[in-house]
C-alpha cells in the first residue's frame, strides 16, 4: 500500500473537496458562520449517540451528529425569527451552549474513552494512516480515506442531482416557493450534508480546518468568477492546492499538518484578494488612482475654460499662480500639467498663460457630460 | 362582463398584532390591466403575496378561476421586487430568465434547448437579448427589472403579478414594460401591478384597486380613479378616527 505521506495528502485532498462543495452554497447563502456552529455542536450529537451505542465506530454517531447539526440550524433560526436577537448573536448563543454540554458530558461520563476535546478542535491528520480499514485480514488503506471518500461521493451526487434547485433557492427563495419547490427541504438537506461532512472530517482534520475549507476556497473563487459552475470547480482546485501545499509546508517546518493547511487557505485567499484582475485590491487601487488623475485633469481643463479670455485669466490661468486657485500642491499640478501637455490638451503661451486647445475642449466637454450623466 | 379570473374573499393579514390587510374582497375579471395603488404601508405587496400563497392569511382565501391557487399554479406568473434578491449571485442573464421555466420542469429535470429558446424569446420582448450572456452583477437597475419581467414571461402564464416594476427604473425600461403590458393585455392576459405613481395610472392601466389596509374601491379606472376615492385612500387612518370623535 502507498506510503503514509501519500495517504495523508490524499485524505487532505478528499476532505478539502468534500468540504468545499457544500461550502460554495453556504457562502452564497451568507451562512459561513453556520459552518463554525455546526462543526462544534456535532460533538454533542456524537456524545449522545455514543451513550446509546457505547461504540466509537458505530455509524449511529454520524447520524447523531447530523441530527444535532440540523437542530443547531433550526434553533438558531428559531431564536432569530423572534426578531429579538440578530442572526450572528443567535449563532453565538446556540453553538457554545450545545458544544459546552458536549464537553461537560465527555468529562463527566466518558473520561476514559478516546473522545477528547483537543482532538475535536484540531484533529490530527498525521494519525489518520494508523487507523486502517481491514477487510478479511487484508489491509486496504486508511479508514478515513473510505469514510471521507463516501461523504465526498454523497456531496457530489447531491449537488449534481439538486443543482437546479440549489441554484434557484439560493438566488430567489420566494420564486422557488412560488414555482412549487420546497426551499425548506433544500435548506435542511444542505445543512444535514454539512453536518455529515463536518463529522466525517473533524475526526481527521479537526473542526477549525473544516470551517476553513468550507469558507476559504469558495470565498476566493467568488472573487475570481461570476459563474456558479466555474466557482465550484475553482473552489475545488483551490481546496486541493491548499491541502497539498499545506502538507509540504508542515513537513518543511515540522509543524501541525492541519494547521499548515489552514494557513495555506488563508494565504491563497489573500493572494487572490490582492491580485485578482479587475476585482483584486491592486486592480481597484490602480483604477481609483487613474480615476483621480482623470477627474483632476477634467477639473483643470474646466477651470482653464471658465476663465478663458476673461479679465482675471492672467492670475487664474497663469502657470505661476494657478496652483493658488486650484489649491493643489506643485508636484500634483506638474503631473496634471504634463498629462495635459502630452495629450495636446493645453499649450502655454509666451506670457505664461495656459491656453486650452480644441482637443482639450472636446475631451473636457465629453467627459464632463459623461460624468454628469452618471449622476 | 368577462369571466372572473381572481376572486379574493375576506382576506386578512397581520404582522404580529398590526393588521396589514383587513377583510379584503376583490373580483378581478379576465383580461384587465390593473394597478394596485395606495400609500406606503397600505399592504399592496402583502396583498399580492397573500393572493399567491407566499404569505399565509389569518382569514379568507383567493380563488383562481373558481379554484384554489394550487390547482392553477402553472397559470400564474410573478415578478417580485428586484431588491428582493442578491444581484451579486454568480450567474448570467439568460440563466436567471431560464429559472422561470423551472416550475414546469419540476424537480430533477434540467432545462434544455426548448427552455433556453423560450428564455431568449422573452429577453427579446424586453429588449435585453444583447445582454443574454452578461453576468447579472453588471446590470443597471432598469436592466435588472427587465430581466425579472422576462423571467415571468417564460412562465407562459394567464395571470401576472408584478410588484413595483417601475420602481427606480430608467425611461427606456418604463417604456419597454408599458409596451409589454399592452401586449399581454391584447393577448387576453390578466396583469396585476403594484404601482405608486398616481400620474401614470390613467395612461397605463384600465382597472385600478385603491388600497389602504382595507379596499377603498376597485373597478375600471374611469369610474374608480376619482378625486374623492383618492382622498379616502391617502387620508391617514387617524383622520377618520378624529372625524368619528367629532373633532
Amino acid at each position: 500500500m502507498a506510503s503514509p505521506q501519500l495517504e495523508i495528502q490524499l485524505i487532505g485532498i478528499i476532505v478539502s473537496v468534500a468540504c468545499v462543495i457544500p461550502g460554495v452554497f453556504l457562502i452564497l447563502r451568507s451562512m459561513s458562520m453556520m459552518s463554525d456552529a455546526i462543526s462544534h455542536t456535532i460533538l454533542l450529537g456524537i456524545v449522545l449517540a455514543f451513550f446509546v451505542t457505547h461504540d466509537l465506530n458505530s455509524p449511529l454517531l454520524v447520524i447523531g451528529a447530523a441530527l444535532m447539526g440540523t437542530l443547531t440550524v433550526y434553533l438558531v433560526e428559531l431564536i432569530h425569527k423572534t426578531q429579538l436577537v440578530s442572526k450572528d448573536s443567535s449563532i453565538g448563543l446556540i453553538f457554545p451552549f450545545l458544544f459546552s454540554i458536549g464537553v461537560i458530558l465527555i468529562s463527566m461520563y466518558a473520561g476514559d474513552v478516546h473522545l477528547d476535546t483537543d482532538a475535536v478542535l484540531l484533529g490530527e491528520i498525521a494519525f489518520a494512516p494508523f487507523n486502517r480499514f481491514v477487510v478479511r485480514g487484508v489491509d486496504i488503506g486508511p479508514k478515513a480515506l473510505y469514510t471521507m471518500g463516501g461523504i465526498l461521493l454523497i456531496n457530489i451526487i447531491y449537488v449534481v442531482l439538486f443543482y437546479k434547485e440549489l441554484k434557484l433557492t439560493t438566488f430567489d427563495e420566494k420564486l422557488a416557493l412560488f414555482l412549487g419547490f420546497s426551499p425548506t427541504f433544500i435548506h435542511y438537506s444542505l445543512m444535514s450534508l454539512i453536518s455529515i461532512t463536518a463529522v466525517g472530517a473533524f475526526d481527521s482534520v479537526g473542526s477549525i480546518l473544516v470551517i476553513a475549507f468550507m469558507v476559504g476556497p469558495p470565498a476566493a473563487a467568488y472573487l475570481i468568477t461570476d459563474d456558479l459552475k466555474k466557482m465550484i470547480f475553482l473552489s475545488v482546485g483551490i481546496g486541493i492546492l491548499s491541502s497539498i501545499s499545506g502538507y509540504w509546508l508542515s513537513t518543511l517546518f515540522d509543524v501541525s499538518i492541519a494547521g499548515s493547511m489552514t494557513v495555506m487557505i488563508g494565504i491563497i485567499f489573500f493572494l487572490v484578494f490582492i491580485l485578482t484582475p479587475n476585482r483584486g485590491l491592486i486592480a481597484i487601487m490602480k483604477r481609483r488612482k487613474k480615476q483621480k488623475y482623470q477627474f483632476a485633469n477634467i477639473s483643470f481643463l474646466m477651470h482653464i475654460m471658465n476663465h478663458e479670455n476673461t479679465e482675471i485669466e492672467e492670475v487664474e490661468s497663469s502657470i505661476n499662480t494657478i496652483e493658488n486657485h486650484l489649491i493643489w500642491d506643485r508636484k500634483f499640478l506638474n503631473q496634471i500639467l504634463s498629462i495635459s501637455k502630452d495629450n495636446g490638451y493645453i499649450v502655454v503661451n509666451k506670457d505664461g498663460i495656459i491656453k486650452i486647445t480644441e482637443q482639450g475642449r472636446k475631451f473636457a466637454r465629453d467627459n464632463y457630460y459623461e460624468l454628469v450623466k452618471k449622476i | 362582463m368577462n369571466n372572473i379570473a381572481v376572486k379574493v374573499n375576506d382576506l386578512t393579514v397581520a404582522y404580529h398584532k398590526k393588521p396589514v390587510l383587513w377583510d379584503v374582497d376583490l373580483e378581478i375579471p379576465e383580461g384587465v390591466l390593473m394597478a394596485v395603488v395606495g400609500p406606503n404601508g397600505a399592504g399592496k405587496t402583502t396583498l399580492i403575496k397573500a393572493m399567491i400563497n407566499l404569505i399565509k392569511p389569518i382569514t379568507g382565501r383567493t380563488l383562481f378561476w373558481g379554484e384554489p391557487y394550487q390547482n392553477n399554479r402553472k397559470r400564474v406568473g410573478y415578478v417580485p421586487q428586484r431588491g428582493s434578491v442578491d444581484w451579486d449571485f454568480p450567474t448570467s442573464v439568460l440563466d436567471v430568465v431560464t429559472m422561470g421555466t423551472y416550475g414546469k420542469l419540476g424537480w430533477f429535470k434540467r432545462p434544455g434547448k426548448k427552455e433556453k429558446q423560450k428564455a431568449i424569446e422573452a429577453l427579446k420582448k424586453v429588449d435585453m437579448l444583447p445582454y443574454a450572456d452578461r453576468q447579472i452583477s453588471q446590470l443597471s437597475g432598469g436592466q435588472q427589472q427587465r430581466v425579472f419581467v422576462a423571467r415571468a414571461l417564460v412562465q407562459d402564464s394567464d395571470i401576472y403579478f408584478m410588484d413595483e416594476p417601475f420602481q427606480g427604473v430608467d425611461v427606456k425600461t418604463e417604456k419597454s414594460i408599458v409596451k409589454l403590458l399592452e401586449e399581454l393585455k391584447n393577448n387576453g392576459k390578466t396583469v396585476i401591478v403594484v404601482h405608486h405613481d398616481l400620474q401614470t395610472v390613467t395612461e397605463y392601466f384600465d382597472w385600478v384597486t385603491l388600497l389602504n389596509t382595507i379596499i377603498i374601491d376597485y373597478g375600471p379606472v374611469k369610474k374608480t380613479f376619482t378625486e374623492e376615492n383618492l382622498k379616502k385612500t391617502y387620508r391617514s387612518p387617524l383622520d377618520s378616527f378624529y372625524k368619528n370623535k367629532g373633532k
